[in-house]
């Protein structure tokens, strides 16, 4: 019956791929004459964009709905009700861990004793190696002297991260039992995951009062959707015989939920968890726009006043601090639960609970002697800001540095980019909507395309379309320049598994780095221009795509690659026509994942100098302008949706037609 | 540290008595401190003044621009630098709908506009009058220019009319737009190393001018009425045709409530009052010499008791 369905689909996927194919070109072919017709200046001007008296207002409608909501409604009493609540709870983890004059007042917790505890719970989930991992990374931060920074972005995340986990847990158990809820759910998180950071930010300050509160909702809304996501499918996969055994011990609904259930989608909900806090790290830097203190605002000020080294310096602590965090909470996945044998002594089943309790009590006494174990002041610490300084600077004043960016600003950025840019300026509103549409239509589907045609056309309704267009151009041309270099370097690094590792180790670190960091040096490299604002995003965007790429090429089956091996195929042939079409589903994962990057990338290029929504939507954030904002953020967010469903329905095609998955 | 803002209080609390004014609320008074050295340590010094005071202080880390949504709603208490030109728009939309006032002026003046590090003057020895500038435009220009200069103008929702400056005064110059002011620093550190002539958007008083010095272009004075009138000016039909007022204002703003919930602390505010030299100090504690912005404010408040002693009424 399965074998019937399947055969029906891929006569039907062919049948409709001949016609697709021949529909997209027919776009594209009028797409080229309305080009042509504007360059011989025979189309009417309303044809080539749309007349300013078209637009809707948009973001006066939103304004107006946000005050009603705001203010009519009482939302804003609600929110700034639950701001107290979530104000006392920061003033906690903010006494404890640095200090702040707030009820309970017992804080600070000298740093060894956290540095104590942290090597405890390192040993217990993943030994020696991961016990020095969680001491190193805090004795770091505190010799390094940015503990009490340190500490104000933690006393959020230790908030934020188990709200994150909570409400996504608790939506994701709702979304697997109620299919309404979750149909309702997934396109509101697939808008929430493309939707610009920036965004998050305005509503977060205007409900929550700017400062630590509206930090940690902005970083609290930002790192539900995986939690939600992991969830329900963790929940989805529990086999039937487990849930029938449960049912005959006679669990009640509860029960079953309790002790089967989650249990047995402990694995995925800990993914979850992981992504969770990763999100959570990214956001540090971010929420520094809106007040959150700690780490984040301090790499704003040292960059405001052209300090590289001490930036760079917190870029690498938040970088430990979540390959501290990542690998403890993978380490949690891969930990089976401890079961001990009846009769074991209380102390021995805790015994590292108990020392981590020795520890930490220990420490805080020896830090009553020793004022050092309490605090290390700026004095006392082994900062090289400056001599970091003088290393980059050193560094790009190399003359072989410097001549490679002249060249390739008179080259890339003079020949190739700007009239790039400038082509895609040139072509008329309609004929680039019968574009991407034609691409989602050849690429994806019937769908896609009417989806694609629907939302580009909005953006273009949105009056926002040469600065979408600028957009789309820098996140096009990163993404393709990501692809020039990434590709050939995952491909030469997956020939050996020792090379796939070290480079995957560098993609982990460049992922968690904060963006902010290569802002100035791509600019001391490349100025001021469209190449700088391109190859920041690179740098970004290139992590997913060498990824996936090892990933998709080392899953190869090895027969496959034996076969080749046997009809004496070279290796070149056996690349070429074995294991990237094998790995090419995965691979396309990646672009799309790249090109997500690209998007979230572009925005904080705006810091550079652009003149793309990015741009635009930073400026938002200085005023109360909600309704623009918003426009802003759902213009970059469609384009985003339009490629991310184009690809992965393509991607999954792939590999159903190649038998990879069912 | 520590056994000095207890001397401080000693200090202050001694002289207090001879000042009667009703109880300060014991809620803490809410600083906000943005990107730049010097208003952040310019907010530690007010704030361990008022804690000298008996007065509990708190620092928020905000945005410069959306702040003044948040003095008028009251969760921040004031604000220690509202500049002129940077920040009299949002100061004066704020001022509109209520809920914070002026608190009065510093004695410093603020001053932005075109501006060169001193080494330009090497290659175009000129300046720093405009003229000079424009006939040697193409030692300014870079790939993307062609043989115009370049002019590296503050992030477009700073409004400086650099575009509009450069074609009211025919000037072969192309503008281009930093996105932040790191990015303007990042431009100038790397024209540094060699000695790369710049023209690019500055204001004092600034950390950058300990860091590199440099100077003002010299435009046609500003005369009332540049950015209104196309008659005023050297050119008579275009606006801004002039320089910026060399002259801006530093204000302070508070919240209407402080009054009432501090008055004692408030009292204060409206006396406060920094010079262009003492701000500059408190930004090189920072930028050059370092120091944290605490350490810096306590550095620069034993080094100069007699400036701010008169504020606290002693």
């Amino acid at each position: 019956m399965a074998d019937i369905t399947t055969q029906m689909n891929t006569t039907k996927q062919m049948q409709a791929g001949f016609s697709r194919s021949q529909v997209s070109l027919a776009f594209v072919a009028i797409a080229v004459v309305l080009t042509i017709a504007q360059y011989a200046g025979l189309l009417p001007a309303a044809l080539f964009r749309l007349p300013e008296s078209m637009i809707p207002p948009f973001a006066i409608w939103l304004d107006a709905i946000f005050t009603f909501v705001k203010d009519d409604l009482g939302l804003l009493a609600v929110t700034r009700w639950l701001t107290g609540g979530l104000q006392w709870l920061l003033d906690v983890t903010a006494n404890l861990l640095f200090g702040k004059r707030r009820w309970p007042n017992i804080g600070p917790i000298p740093w060894t004793s956290i540095a104590a505890v942290a090597g405890v719970i390192g040993y217990y989930l993943g030994g020696w190696r991961m016990a020095l991992l969680g001491a190193g990374v805090f004795t770091w931060t505190a010799l390094i002297g940015q503990w009490k920074i340190a500490m104000e972005t933690m006393s959020v995340l230790v908030v934020a991260a188990p709200l994150a986990f909570v409400i996504g847990l608790t939506l994701g158990i709702l979304a697997w039992k109620k299919p309404w809820l979750d149909r309702a759910l997934k396109p509101i998180l697939s808008v929430l995951q493309t939707l610009p950071f920036f965004t998050y930010l305005l509503p977060a300050v205007i409900f929550f009062k700017v400062g630590p509160t509206a930090g940690a909702v902005a970083t609290t809304i930002y790192a539900i959707p995986p939690m939600i996501l992991m969830t329900t499918l963790g929940l989805q996969k529990v086999s039937p015989e487990v849930v029938e055994a449960g049912n005959m011990s006679g669990c009640t609904k509860w029960q079953l939920l309790r002790h089967v259930y989650i249990p047995s989608a402990r694995t995925e909900i800990l993914v979850g968890v992981n992504q969770v806090i990763m999100l959570c790290l990214a956001m540090v830097v971010l929420t520094a726009f809106i007040g959150m203190p700690g780490l984040g605002a301090k790499l704003l000020a040292m960059m405001g006043s052209f300090k590289l080294g001490r930036s760079f310096e917190i870029g690498v602590t938040i970088v430990l601090l979540a390959v501290m965090l990542d690998r403890m909470s993978k380490a949690w996945v891969v930990k089976q639960p401890e079961h001990f044998e009846k009769g074991t002594p209380w102390w021995k089943k805790h015994a590292m609970l108990l020392l981590g309790i020795v520890l930490f009590v220990l420490f805080i006494l020896v830090s009553k002697v020793i004022p050092e174990a309490q605090t290390l002041g700026r004095t006392q610490n082994f900062s090289q800001g400056k001599e970091i300084d003088n290393l980059i600077k050193g560094f790009l004043n190399i003359d072989i540095v410097k001549s490679t960016t002249g060249f390739l600003r008179a080259f890339l950025n003079v020949q190739i980019l700007i009239p790039f840019r400038n082509f895609l300026l040139s072509i008329p509103t309609p004929a680039f909507i019968l574009l991407i549409t034609a691409f989602s239509l050849w690429l994806g589907g019937q769908r896609q395309a009417v989806l694609a045609a629907v939302f580009f056309s909005l953006v273009a309704l949105s009056g926002w379309w040469d600065r979408s267009v600028i957009t789309l151009y820098s996140v096009i041309s990163a993404v393709a320049l990501a692809s020039l270099i990434g590709l050939p370097i995952a491909i030469a690094a997956a020939r050996s598994p020792k090379w796939s590792e070290r480079v995957l180790l560098i993609c982990d670190t460049a992922q968690t780095f904060p963006s902010f960091v290569y802002l100035i040096p791509a600019i001391m490299l490349f100025g001021i221009t469209d190449i700088a604002v391109i190859f920041s995003i690179l740098i970004f965007a290139m992590v997913p795509l060498v990824r996936y790429t090892i990933e998709g090429l080392r899953g190869v089956p090895s027969e496959m690659t034996e076969a080749a091996d046997m009809a004496g195929a070279t290796r070149l042939q056996k690349l070429r026509s074995v294991q990237l079409p094998l790995a090419l589903p995965v691979m396309a994962i990646g672009f799309n994942q790249a090109i997500m990057f690209a998007f979230f990338m572009v925005i904080i290029a705006a810091f550079i100098g652009t003149q793309d929504l990015g741009q635009e939507l930073q400026r938002t954030l200085a005023g109360t302008d909600m309704g623009k904002n918003f426009v802003l953020g759902l213009c970059v967010s469609l384009m985003a949706l339009t490629f991310d469903m184009t690809l992965l329905k393509w991607a999954n095609d792939r590999k159903k037609a190649l038998g990879l998955e069912s | 540290m520590k056994r000095f803002t207890t001397a401080l209080c000693a200090g202050v609390l001694a002289s207090m008595p001879l000042v009667a004014v009703a109880e300060d609320s014991s809620d803490p008074i809410v600083i906000p401190i943005h990107n730049w050295s010097s208003q952040i340590v310019m907010s530690h010094v007010v704030g361990q003044i008022f804690e000298s005071m008996g007065n509990n202080v708190e620092f928020v880390t905000t945005d410069s621009q959306a702040v003044y949504e948040s003095v008028r709603l009251g969760d921040v208490a004031l604000e220690l630098e509202v500049w002129e030109g940077a920040f009299g728009a949002s100061f004066r939309a704020a001022l509109e709908k209520g809920g914070l006032h002026d608190a009065g002026d510093h004695d410093a003046v603020t001053r932005e506009d075109w501006w060169y590090p001193m080494w330009t003057k090497d290659a175009c020895p000129g300046l720093p009058s405009w003229e000079a500038l424009n006939d040697c435009a193409a030692v300014f220009a870079t790939a993307e220019t062609g043989d115009k200069g370049r002019y590296l103008d503050g992030p477009v929702d700073w409004l400086k009319h650099g575009q509009e400056r450069v074609e009211a005064l025919g000037m072969d110059f192309v503008v281009v737009n930093a996105g932040s002011a790191a990015a303007l620093w990042a431009e100038i550190g790397a024209a540094e190393a060699d000695k790369k002539p710049v023209v690019v958007f500055n204001w004092t008083p600034n950390f950058a001018e300990a860091v590199w010095p440099g100077e003002f272009v010299e435009f046609p004075e500003w005369v009332d009425g540049c950015d209104k009138d196309p008659a005023v000016g050297p050119n008579p039909d275009a606006l801004y045709d002039c320089g910026n007022p060399a002259k801006g204002y530093l204000k302070k703003a508070a919240w209407d409530g402080m009054k009432d919930k501090w008055p004692a602390a408030y009292d204060v505010l409206t006396k406060i009052s920094f010079t262009n030299p003492q701000i500059a100090e408190m930004a090189k504690f920072v930028d050059v010499d370092e120091m944290e912005p605490e350490e810096a404010a306590a550095a620069w408040l034993e080094a100069n008791p007699d400036v701010w002693q008169g504020w606290t009424g002693s």
